[in-house]
């Protein structure tokens, strides 16, 4: 079958002094019909790579396949069947909303009437205001509804709720699920771990230009053989080892940062009680303690060694 | 489904540029009011007429009192009367062109600056009018005859360089800014990413700049004639090809500065590069012709020389297109060099 993308080993070095290894050998398919999100910390190589696939910047070498079309010889049709919000695209502010969808649509041979795109991403109320008077979340939906005109096979989101509110970022969602149900292909990127795992039907987690692992959400979480979280805080100058219940029962894995203590736990019930007997035998008390589902935040610290949240300089020149 | 006439891209882009110009009120008050407000100024304070040529500052005195007496009657000048030290400083401060003390044993002295227009003629008219007083008679019989007649005066050379000053502005600003502003904000490489056709898009940015400069023009010439008679004396077709070609070669020129820059400050600092020579060097409120013979050939190449020039042609002197060929060809160059060069290497993000 055709895949929606297929990049068959990717790089791209953004020159300069010393030149920066962007995207390091990325094989990726991606299902049509399905949701496919690019997962990592800023830097990551996430927007080089979706760069590429979309056509705006050329990789410097391997091949990107788009709707089993070639960049180098079909890049109008690519473009014709592709939707595409980038970060940070600040639209005219003096155009109103209906205008604004108006001009995309001009550029596609076939598409939706830019009343049908408005309705998509629900400004229906704003189709007459203009862009400057709306608020961050709806301008992002703006942005996501001229990748939308096009009636594209494929759509493109660029890290589509970074910085906005809760109310913005589920309304978002909601487009994006909605895209979704009408059998089309989505391809988002996202620093949000919560957001791949509603959205996504697998995940590609990357680092440093590579892909660390790929899977379904569930899969890579179920992975880990360690499904709980278990984070306590214990009080006092002295302090047990870093590695302090990497033994115990049901224990996978311990690791502490600042003061904090997490353990990766396969079966929390056995877990938990040898953990507070182990606590009481050093004569420590437990200032807290708190259990969770492991998440894909925990699948990227089990690769990448590290917290998502330790961010990385450097990522587009 | 094809595109109508509606939705053709062209169409729409021309009018997503046109619908934010107008949206947007100080560049409508930069591109319309400002040059009209400059002619009113300038053709107010250089107009010609009944103001006094002279202004002269007499040193009071039996003698200076009975001069100023005959100056004033005389007609023509302008005449102050103080003690020595407050002439000297009006002389200065450039209120008056020249100073007059006449002394009561030895004469008439005048101080005045060899270097400032005016000082010298403003000497020999006080001069002349000494003299004749003193029972001088002229040999030879003259006439004046002065240029106060529409064509000459400062004003009919003022208009055609502000209208240069509209369509490099124009070219400049709407354009080269314009396009910049678009980079910044990544809706040029957003556009990259659609089916959206390039020439579409440079064909719109430069169509709707020829279309709003022509209100432009129109404004001015209409103002022009009904406060100052302005008129173009070579007809207004020529008029009307000249800046058609003028603002086609500035709006190019806009396209170059505006193909790589990144950020405001560098489009900023290119803009003034490209536009501080002209106003200094195409003749705009004063005749290029004054500077150094050396200077002419590079003035003369650049891009609103020739448009200037050639509206000054055909306005004052009535000249037809055919005798400003010349000043055509220049601007034709220019127009395909910088618009060449510009798709060249331009830049989508």
């Amino acid at each position: 079958m055709t895949y929606a993308i297929e990049c068959r080993r990717l790089t791209r070095i953004w020159p300069g002094n010393p030149p920066v290894e962007a995207v390091r050998g990325i094989d990726l398919r991606v299902e049509q019909g399905s949701c496919f999100g690019v997962l990592g910390p800023n830097g990551a190589g996430k927007t080089t790579t979706i760069e590429i696939c979309e056509g705006l910047v050329e990789a410097t070498s391997g091949e990107a396949l788009v709707l089993g079309k070639s960049w180098a010889t079909e890049a109008e049709q690519i473009r014709q069947q592709i939707g595409i919000s980038l970060q940070e695209t600040r639209l005219s502010e003096k155009l109103t909303v209906f205008e604004t969808l108006t001009l995309f649509r001009s550029f596609y041979q076939s598409g939706l009437d830019p009343q049908q795109a408005i309705q998509m991403v629900s400004l229906q109320e704003k189709q007459h205001a203009r862009i400057r008077t709306l608020s961050g979340g709806q301008k992002q939906r703006v942005a996501i509804a001229t990748a939308l005109v096009g009636n594209p096979q494929l759509l493109f989101l660029d890290e589509p709720t970074t910085g906005l509110d809760p109310q913005s970022r589920r309304e978002i969602w909601k487009i994006i699920s909605d895209f979704r149900e009408s059998g089309k292909t989505v391809l988002l990127t996202t620093h949000y771990m919560d957001e791949a795992e509603r959205l996504c039907d697998r995940v590609a987690i990357f680092d440093h230009g590579q892909i660390l692992a790929e899977d379904s959400p569930k899969n890579l979480i179920r992975q880990l053989g360690a499904e709980h979280v278990v984070m306590f805080e214990v009080e006092g100058q002295d302090q047990p080892p870093e590695d302090f219940g990497a033994g115990l029962p049901g224990v996978i894995s311990a690791r502490s940062e600042s003061g904090t203590r997490s353990l990766s736990v396969s079966e929390i019930h056995v877990a938990v009680p040898a953990l507070l007997t182990a606590i009481s035998e050093r004569n420590l008390k437990l200032s807290s303690l708190l259990t969770r589902q492991a998440t894909l935040e925990d699948v990227f610290v089990h690769h990448a060694g590290r917290a998502l949240d330790a961010e990385e300089a450097g990522e587009n020149p | 489904m094809r595109p109508s006439f509606q939705t053709h891209p062209f169409v729409q882009l021309f009018l997503a540029r046109f619908r934010e110009f107008v949206r947007t009120p100080e560049a409508v008050f930069w591109s319309y009011v400002f040059p009209l407000v400059m002619m009113v100024a300038l053709g107010l304070a250089f107009r010609s007429g009944d103001e006094p040529e002279v202004s002269i500052a007499v040193v009071a005195g039996a003698a200076g009192d009975q001069l100023a007496a005959v100056l004033e009657k005389q007609g023509g000048f302008q005449v102050m009367r103080a003690e020595a030290e407050s002439c000297r400083t009006a002389m200065r401060s450039g209120k008056v062109d020249v100073v007059v003390q006449l002394h009561e044993t030895d004469g008439t002295t005048f101080h005045f600056d060899e270097t400032r227009p005016g000082g010298r003629a403003a000497r020999n008219a006080v001069n002349d009018v000494l003299q004749r007083e003193a029972g001088r008679q002229d040999p030879l019989s003259t006439t004046d005859v002065t240029a106060t007649e529409p064509g000459g005066r400062y004003i009919d050379f003022l208009v055609p360089g502000l209208i240069g000053v509209g369509l490099m502005g124009g070219g400049v600003w709407g354009v080269g800014y314009a396009i910049v502003d678009m980079r910044i904000r990544r809706v040029l490489r957003r556009m990259l990413g659609t089916p959206m056709k390039k020439h579409h898009f440079i064909g719109a940015m430069m169509g709707s700049r020829l279309v709003f400069m022509i209100p432009e023009i129109i404004v001015i010439l209409i103002l022009s004639r009904l406060l100052f008679g302005v008129v173009s004396h070579g007809g207004y077709a020529a008029v009307g090809v000249i800046v058609s070609l003028g603002a086609l070669e500035l709006a190019c020129i806009g396209l170059v500065i505006a193909s790589r820059a990144k950020t405001i400050e560098s489009a900023a600092g290119l803009m003034n590069l490209i536009m501080v020579p002209m106003w200094v060097g195409s003749g705009i409120f004063f005749s290029a012709e004054r500077f150094p013979d050396l200077a002419q050939p590079l003035i003369r190449l650049l891009p609103l020389t020739p448009v200037i020039s050639a509206l000054r042609m055909v306005m004052q002197e009535a000249a037809g297109l055919t005798d400003v060929l010349p000043q055509l060809l220049v601007m034709g160059t220019w127009t395909v060099v910088a618009f060449v060069s510009a798709i060249r290497i331009f830049r989508w993000d």
